[in-house]
């Protein structure tokens, strides 16, 4: 495995494409997580409140744009994680997870981060500051 | 009017990081790295411990502010960030507390929209600041036409 410290700034790290989105990731995350909203779950409660179906927890799709790093816990760690949430994730939608070096400040690596449906479309995107220890 | 509730903060509450609810919490985002939940691996690591995912302060209680009622319903998350001064322990315990940052109005394509911004704040027992986090609810005007009385 490349290391973090090693990366040039316009380099990636590898992509990550998650499988469709399903029902029981939305309801594992609203366990996992405690955040119960009915539109992330129940059919009817996100038609009533206007949405053509049920749609991920944002921070569904926050928490697993941070996997992208998880690999590189022993050179050190997420100090900056921001997000703005820019589309709706629906039922078998397919999101892809990136991650690129935008600049190197002595031990902080800043990161562009977004995550892309299958209509290219951004859903989530910010910046992550990879401090390196 | 939801100006009066800014500079108000809510009571801390003690929140403890259980290796379980890590566990569950690091299946439910994909991110399955032993480093969450295998205690040999915790003990291998430059922490000595196991450590939580980045995102994990969304399962912590925070406290509520007091005349700050949101409604269950019709709310949008825009915007969310994390600042550590390094990782959440998975077994310590973190105090916990939120404060209105601030409120305001902005009149767009959608009408007038309300963003109110409110910080969470995580310590350590000894009062060290462990994280900062911070999101921007947008409150459209016929949810907050419900919530004014």
């Amino acid at each position: 495995m490349s290391t973090i410290t090693a990366l040039q700034v316009g380099e990636s790290l590898t992509d990550v494409q998650l499988n469709p989105v399903s029902r029981l990731d939305l309801i594992k995350y609203a366990g996992a997580s405690g955040d119960f909203n009915p539109i992330h779950t129940i059919d009817e409660e996100a038609t009533n409140a206007g949405l053509p179906g049920i749609i991920a927890h944002g921070m569904w799709t926050m928490g697993n744009l941070a996997k992208l790093f998880t690999p590189y816990v022993e050179e050190g760690f997420i100090k900056d994680y921001s997000i703005r949430f820019r589309g709706m994730v629906f039922l078998d939608d397919v999101i892809t997870l990136k991650a690129t070096l935008a600049e190197r400040n002595e031990n902080e690596l800043t990161f562009n981060v977004v995550a892309l449906n299958q209509h290219e479309k951004e859903v989530v995107k910010g910046h992550i500051v990879f401090q390196e220890e | 009017m939801l100006k009066d509730v800014i500079g108000k903060r809510s009571e801390t509450i003690k929140n403890t990081i259980e290796r379980g609810a890590v566990k569950k919490f690091a299946e439910a985002i994909g991110d399955i790295s032993s480093i969450y939940y295998d205690e040999e691996a915790g003990k291998n690591s430059r922490f000595k411990r196991n450590i939580a995912p980045p995102t994990f302060p969304v399962t912590f209680e925070f406290g509520a502010v007091a005349d700050l009622t949101l409604p269950s319903k019709g709310l949008i998350h825009g915007e969310q960030s994390f600042h550590y001064k390094r990782p959440l322990f998975v077994g310590e315990d973190v105090y916990c507390f939120t404060e209105v940052k601030d409120y305001y109005e902005k009149t767009g394509s959608f009408g007038n929209m309300g963003f109110l911004v409110l910080t969470r704040h995580g310590l350590d027992r000894n009062d060290e600041l462990i994280f900062t986090e911070e999101r921007v609810i947008i409150i459209n005007e016929e949810v907050r036409k419900g919530m004014l009385v």
